[in-house]
């Protein structure tokens, strides 16, 4: 509001009345603006909407990365779960678009499209077994015990489950490709055991023929020509012609063969070789194995 | 200051309005509560920062650069900067720290930057205009310009005002920004802290590195050139006003 009558002829502004112009430049920033200093931060979510293969879920991101990912009946049922999951701010705010683009073609299957995750808040442990979990691709399934034993901690198989029933983004950290190894599928938080098949059999694994596998025993395959052995899913594994298939119960059998294991999909003791003692034949993990590409 | 109290309007909460001089280093007897927030717990204070600061923040850009768009990310990468400067920091230097003059002085760098980067962008061409330039109406003379034909703004807090004092107190705004915007850095980067910004004299000192004397005195000097500019644009406009606001309107109403 400006003291002198605006009119046809005005008088000489005071210096006040200058001052009180300048004042009136200041102007509100965007009403967004603010959520998104703290969405860039990290100290804050937008979320939206993301098609999967398995129907719309929501995801929560800042500027760190994908931070939840739920399915909900309502967006406020979303809300109120991840924000009490995440402790910060929430508000719907459309996903950028290049995150959005990652997000849809790693979906899809590209493993090439790298997601960013904030995974703060999770412990160390967490961390290393939703990060291993990463590294498994589209199509293949390992046992919580092979990533007991990938990230150095081979006894703490049922904590392996526990931290990955806790990832806060599946689907982008692939938990559903972490199974038992007797043969049954495991439990899913993404919407229980049918989800958790309808999602391995989208991505082209066949998890029936690998139930049934399991449950006749067969932990390994092994191949009499390379004189290679896998874990089942390996993509190396489906490769082998028929007649070459060696169907193995154990590492232990695999090594009393002279089978050296795959580079690839690392295949180790796993719970059912260590009640036969069979640890001992092979004494994991392999030196380099983590380390050396290709088979 | 007889517009102090409508200044004050926009701000509420303005801690150091009448104590400046509290933040040059010497703090003990003056405490300032945000910056001691942001020393006990940085992501828990912070977001009060951004909802206290970022108004300020964004007029501040506003009139230094030729773009809004160029606002918004100015004054949003300014708060991310702070925020992880703020990180590095020892809590007992978060505690020092005059928070309001660092985050403006960051702001007028990153501000400057940018200007240079668009400069050098388009050099050989045409400097970048300013978007107020061309529409330099200064206060009065506001009847020339049919109510309605300026996209009413969403964030205008005026809602009681006509719409015609709205598109009135518009008008004059771009007016005296297109003369701020003329003036020579050294005058406007002084004038938009202190009253677009609504530092103290001691705050825009700190914030630009210039001793307090040479800020009144530019201010005072910034001022007086803007008036004068002001009475120029008057000076060089149709002397009777008036009248040629007449033929618009008949204009408007042939039509």
């Amino acid at each position: 509001m400006t003291t002198n009558e605006p009119g046809p002829s005005p008088r000489r502004p005071r210096l006040d009345d200058v001052e009180t112009a300048l004042a009136e430049l200041h102007r509100p920033a965007p009403p967004d603006l603010p959520s998104a200093v703290l969405r860039a931060l990290g100290l804050a979510d937008g979320y939206d909407r993301l098609p999967t293969p398995i129907g719309t879920v929501f995801a929560a991101w800042n500027g760190r990365g994908v931070s939840w990912i739920a399915r909900a009946a309502t967006p406020e049922a979303f809300e109120a779960e991840a924000r009490s999951a995440l402790g910060r701010p929430l508000a719907p705010a459309p996903l950028p678009t290049d995150l959005r683009r990652r997000l849809e073609r790693r979906l899809a299957g590209d493993r090439r499209a790298r997601v960013p995750v904030d995974l703060r808040g999770r412990t160390p442990f967490e961390r290393a077994v939703l990060t291993k979990a990463l590294e498994i691709p589209p199509g293949e399934v390992r046992p919580y015990a092979w990533i007991a034993a990938e990230i150095g901690r081979p006894k703490a198989v049922r904590a392996v489950g526990t931290a990955l029933a806790r990832n806060p983004v599946p689907l982008v950290v692939p938990c559903h490709r972490v199974v038992r190894a007797d043969g049954h599928l495991g439990a899913y938080s993404l919407g229980g055991p049918e989800t958790k098949r309808r999602l391995l059999a989208a991505e082209g694994a066949d998890p029936d023929g690998l139930e049934a596998l399991a449950r006749a025993g067969i932990r390994f395959v092994g191949s009499r020509t390379t004189r290679i052995f896998c874990l089942p899913s390996c993509r190396t594994a489906r490769r082998i012609a028929p007649r070459h298939r060696i169907p193995l119960r154990s590492s232990a059998e695999a090594a009393a063969m002279g089978l050296r294991p795959c580079r690839i999909c690392r295949p180790r003791p796993l719970d059912g070789d260590a009640a036969l003692g069979a640890h001992a034949a092979l004494p994991p993990p392999w030196p380099g194995a983590a380390r050396m590409p290709g088979p | 200051m007889v517009f102090h109290g409508l200044m004050e309007e926009h701000r509420p909460d303005h801690p150091l309005a009448d104590h400046g001089g509290s933040h040059d280093g010497s703090h003990d007897g003056c405490p300032e509560p945000l910056a001691a927030a942001l020393a006990r717990n940085l992501d828990a204070a912070f977001e009060r920062l951004v909802r206290d600061e970022i108004d300020r923040l964004f007029s501040i850009a506003c009139r230094l650069l030729a773009d809004e768009r160029d606002a918004e990310e100015v004054a949003q990468d300014a708060l991310v900067r702070a925020y992880r400067a703020l990180a590095g920091f020892e809590p007992s230097r978060i505690e020092q720290l005059a928070v309001r003059p660092w985050l403006a002085a960051i702001v007028v760098n990153l501000a400057r930057n940018r200007r240079r980067r668009t400069r050098t962008a388009r050099r050989g061409g045409t400097p970048a205009p300013h978007p107020d330039q061309g529409r330099a109406t200064p206060l009065p003379a506001p009847r020339a310009v049919p109510p309605g034909t300026t996209t009413p703004d969403p964030v205008d807090d005026d809602s009681v005002a006509s719409p015609e004092t709205v598109v009135l107190r518009r008008e004059a705004s771009a007016g005296w920004a297109a003369l701020l915007a003329e003036l020579p850095a050294r005058y406007r980067l002084p004038l938009v802290l202190r009253y677009v910004g609504d530092l103290s004299t001691p705050e825009v000192a700190a914030a630009l590195g210039r001793p307090e004397g040479t800020v009144k005195a530019q201010l005072h000097r910034g001022l007086r050139r803007l008036r004068a500019a002001y009475l120029a644009t008057l000076a060089a406009q149709d002397p009777a006003p008036a009248g040629r606001a007449a033929t618009a309107a008949t204009n408007e109403e042939t039509r």
